[in-house]
């Protein structure tokens, strides 16, 4: 019986032209859902990736520009730690840049570092070109090794942008001069230096370029020595302040597990300072990781992801019904059929079971084909792409505006499996009712001559 | 001579529109085993109700039917199910074949939706050639692998015939067998019918013609909703 329904199945697929039809809209559809989902999910994790890169696994940062006390003692605590690998403080600030004699000046935001520390945290040494490999010298510039260097974020940096996404460097650093200017806070946040001496201006020589692949960070930073940070923001004294500490564990520690630690730790260490002058500022200190103090640039793609996921649930919907109305037309043209297998003695459910089997044949030939068609593309969307800017200057997305390098095309074997067992579940959805109405007609009234 | 299937004091009616249409009011009959019969009547007077009911394919509003000794209204579901698959066999005025499948494999219909699948491995080859020799005798050997869109009015029933006899069932019901085919072709299946009873298959035919009915043994009339011997 069960070969026998699973032949009349396969009968009733090949020899039904709607049946193809149905087998081909859920292809697309699952063809799309793949395509479109591995590049969004793609797109994500590389923004996610890319955020977790640039500030390490946790962070104790202050919200307020004035930052709060740095204590060495407490950060020599955290590097005792055995789930910790390594601890990096940073300054950060706003502030102007120019360059000698120009008349224009561009707002930015500065980091203060100890490049080789916070190399050792984030994916700092990653995002240089010149000095990935030894970050500890990231701000001595190779053309001028007695000047005071920085490290600009790379679309600071004018003419690096090519119109394929990439970025063209020069053999050697260009001598390129920039003069930052700050406003140095007290730690009350107040103007620092009163009088005359209002604005911090340093000039620096671009040492090397940043690309961390997030746009507002890459248009926007300028990274320095940790003491100059401190210099151009006003927390070098009275008391020396920073504006984070960021922490990278060690393996053996989850992201979750991790952050309750320095948590934990963060509050003895509170305990132990309230007494201590500026003390309050700490009322201004979270302890995040990265998930949370990414948040708010994270929110929003994860948003579009969710958003996505929605619209695929209505192009699921949409699949049901397709193959919903397809296999109501065919019980309808197949009345007598199920009348005569009634006839010599098939069961109700076992006529309902012949055109489920018909609906997952439909459903797993469709999302074979589909998933197939998607594999294959997403391999090649790339050069598909490459191909189609060469001749028809064509591009998915505009290089010179997003900072995408490669679409995104890494397959993910889940992803494929639940979009192909969905495909199928989707189909066996659709052709319910139809196949339940086919159980429950009557014999007599299906073969009846008015019926053939 | 054992009666296999008896019908008592069987009414159906149906509703037409507004109204109720009584078809068979208070039918009774007895088939004896091994007998040839033929059920005559008008068109639209019940005839293929009763046949129906005879082989449960519907329901009775009222009354019973026995098959060897066996009253249908006390079967399951699954038992009903069966009845039809193992001991009555159904032959249709149009033939009523899948066109999906082919000479063979409609044959084989009954035998297939009788097992499981492990059931059927076992039993294919046997059943494959018990379906090869029915359908050698109905001369149609040459025509296994056709589709019934390939054959004639006249293979077609003599298909439908095999597929009706694949389980060997006790009791051969056959509904207006020639009413679709010229009267040549209608005698030839005519033949085959007799030559099958002569063999001890239990036969129910029902037909508006009485030239037809004439070559059965035994014959009924179906008169304003009940039955009558002649």
């Amino acid at each position: 019986m069960m070969m026998f329904s699973w032949k009349l199945a396969i009968r009733y697929f090949l020899h039904r032209p709607a049946s193809w039809l149905a087998a081909a809209a859920v292809a697309l559809c699952t063809f799309i859902v793949i395509v479109v989902l591995t590049v969004m999910n793609g797109l994500a994790a590389d923004f996610k990736q890319k955020n977790h890169a640039f500030v390490g696994d946790c962070v104790i940062a202050s919200d307020s520009l004035v930052g709060f006390v740095y204590d060495r003692s407490f950060v020599e605590t955290l590097e005792s730690q055995p789930y910790i690998e390594a601890v990096s403080e940073s300054v950060a600030g706003v502030g102007l840049i120019t360059q000698p004699g120009a008349n224009w000046n561009i707002g930015v935001q500065f980091l203060g570092i100890d490049s080789a520390r916070h190399s050792a945290v984030t994916g700092f040494a990653d995002s240089l070109y010149y000095h990935r490999d030894n970050p500890e010298q990231a701000f001595v510039p190779d053309y001028a090794p007695e000047q005071e260097g920085c490290v600009a974020g790379i679309d600071l940096i004018g003419g690096r942008r090519t119109a394929d996404g990439g970025y063209a460097h020069p053999d050697r650093p260009v001598p390129i001069r920039l003069i930052l200017s700050s406003f140095p806070l007290t730690a009350r946040g107040a103007l620092a230096r009163g009088g005359t001496d209002l604005v911090s201006s340093k000039t620096y020589y671009v040492a090397d370029d940043s690309h961390t692949g997030l746009p507002q960070i890459d248009g926007a930073m300028v990274y320095l020595p940790l003491r100059d940070g401190r210099l151009l923001t006003g927390m070098d004294s009275p008391v020396e302040r920073i504006s984070s500490i960021h922490i990278r564990f060690g393996p053996s520690v989850s992201l979750r597990q991790g952050v309750e630690r320095v948590r934990g730790l963060w509050a003895v260490y509170l305990q132990s300072q309230s007494d201590r002058s500026y003390s309050d500022l700490f009322e201004s200190v979270r302890v995040q990781s990265w998930q949370e103090n990414r948040r708010s640039r994270i929110a929003a793609i994860e948003k579009e992801q969710k958003m996505l996921i929605l619209l695929f649930l209505m192009l699921g919907i949409i699949t049901v019904f397709i193959v919903f109305v397809i296999f109501y037309m065919l019980v309808g043209h197949k009345s007598k059929d199920i009348g005569i297998l009634m006839s010599v003695g098939m069961g109700r459910h076992k006529i309902a079971g012949v055109f489920l089997k018909f609906a997952s044949l439909i459903g797993f030939l469709g999302a074979a084909a589909g998933t197939l068609a998607g594999c294959v593309f997403l391999v090649y969307i790339n050069p598909i792409e490459d191909w189609l800017f060469a001749r028809f200057d064509f591009q998915l997305w505009d290089r010179s505006v997003y900072a995408i390098g490669e679409i995104p095309n890494q397959l993910h074997p889940d992803l494929l499996l639940a979009v192909a067992v969905s495909a199928v579940a989707a189909c066996l959805a659709g052709a319910m009712i139809p196949a339940m109405q086919a159980a429950r007609k009557e014999t007599v009234q299906v073969l009846q001559v008015s019926q053939v | 001579m054992d009666t296999i299937i008896r019908a008592e004091n069987i009414h159906k009616s149906y509703r037409m529109g507004r109204e109720r249409l009584s078809v068979l009011r208070g039918a009774s009959l007895g088939i004896a085993t091994g007998s040839f019969t033929a059920i005559v009547g008008a068109s639209g007077s019940g005839k293929s109700t009763l046949l129906h009911i005879l082989g449960a394919l519907d329901r009775p509003d009222e009354g019973r039917v026995e098959f060897e000794g066996q009253d249908l209204r006390r079967f399951s579901g699954r038992r009903l199910n069966q009845y039809r698959n193992r001991s009555v066999g159904f032959v249709f005025q149009f033939y009523h074949l899948l066109n999906e499948l082919n000479v063979l494999e409609n044959t084989l219909l009954p035998a297939m939706a009788a097992v499981g699948s492990a059931g059927w491995i076992r039993s294919r080859t046997s059943r494959q050639e018990a379906a090869c020799v029915l359908l050698e005798r109905l001369g149609l050997g040459g025509r296994l692998r056709h589709r019934p869109y390939e054959l004639s009015g006249g293979e077609r029933q003599r298909v439908a015939i095999a597929r009706a006899l694949m389980n060997r069932p006790a009791l051969l019901l056959a509904d207006e067998p020639t009413g679709n085919l010229d009267s040549k072709t209608g005698f030839g299946i005519l033949e085959v019918l007799k030559e099958l009873n002569r063999g001890g298959q239990t036969i129910v035919m029902v037909t508006h013609d009485d030239r037809i009915a004439g070559l059965a043994e035994v014959v009924w009339r179906l008169t304003d909703g009940k039955i009558e011997t002649e």
